[in-house]
């Protein structure tokens, strides 16, 4: 199974998340942060969007062995901070698609764009991950 | 907070194999890679090796620290080495440019050698 150009433009369904605050708190915790307005329910870690990510399907991306993939960057946009009790309606899909020599031999790098909106359907956050499929 | 100002770093704690487990239950991320020795080493990895994620989470510790995590407006990192189990990290950063309420920072994790794992690029607001 593998990922070309043809696929640039496949997208998830959108899905919409609630953003809970017990989630909130695990994130934080695994990642060894205690910002106390993660556990008050204030906000949640810059990179809390990720939890979305693994729960939008994007066929294509589905299909192969998740151990074949390594993330090679992401960054994320943020219209404003979230929060727990956000309803977050998200959709990801692969924007890019190019083969690329790497040290570990040829490589898929496969640009993965997702966006966040609230239940106004304002913009909350923009992700854009490089995965790379070996 | 001004040009070429260096952040306060933030060293954390040695990253461990139950925090693998704990990251890949909290983010959903189950790749084996990052908690199947068999399956990391199959794949040519060595070892397991820790989500770039967590490297990133760890540097938006640190901005959302510096900055109040309701000023992070942008998270860019690159990740540029692998993490594993024992490595400990340095969270690092200097102010590369503001603009009125708007601050650019470089940010960094690097590794107990001084190496640079995962390097990139933050917006915060400073109004």
């Amino acid at each position: 199974m593998a990922i070309d150009r043809s696929n640039i433009g496949d997208a998830s369904e959108p899905i919409t998340f609630d953003v809970e605050r017990g989630a909130v708190v695990r994130l934080a915790e695994a990642i060894g942060d205690d910002q106390p307005a993660y556990a008050e329910g204030a906000a949640a870690p810059p990179t809390f969007p990720t939890t979305f990510n693994f729960r939008l399907p994007v066929q294509s991306l589905r299909a192969i062995d998740p151990s074949r993939f390594i993330h090679g960057d992401q960054e994320y946009v943020y219209e404003r901070p979230l929060s727990a009790g956000d309803r977050i309606t998200c959709v990801a899909k692969i924007a890019d698609v190019n083969e690329k020599e790497t040290r570990l031999g040829t490589a898929t790098f496969v640009v993965v764009e997702t966006e966040g909106r609230d239940e106004a359907d304002e913009l909350v956050f923009t992700g854009r991950a490089t995965v790379i499929l070996r | 907070m001004n040009v070429g100002d260096e952040l306060t770093p933030l060293a954390k704690e040695p990253v461990t194999r139950l925090q693998l487990v704990k990251y890949a239950g909290a983010s959903g991320d189950f790749n084996p890679i990052h908690w199947d020795p068999e399956r990391a080493e199959e794949m040519g990895l060595g070892g397991v090796i820790a989500h770039g994620m967590l490297s990133m989470g760890f540097l938006g510790q640190y901005v959302a620290g510096v900055a109040g995590p309701e000023n992070v407006r942008r998270l860019q990192v690159r990740f540029g080495a692998m993490v594993r189990p024992g490595d400990e990290l340095t969270c690092r950063g200097t102010v590369r440019s503001v603009d009125g309420d708007r601050a650019t920072l470089d940010i960094w994790a690097e590794n107990q050698n001084g190496e640079q794992v995962t390097t990139g690029e933050a917006e915060v607001d400073i109004g």
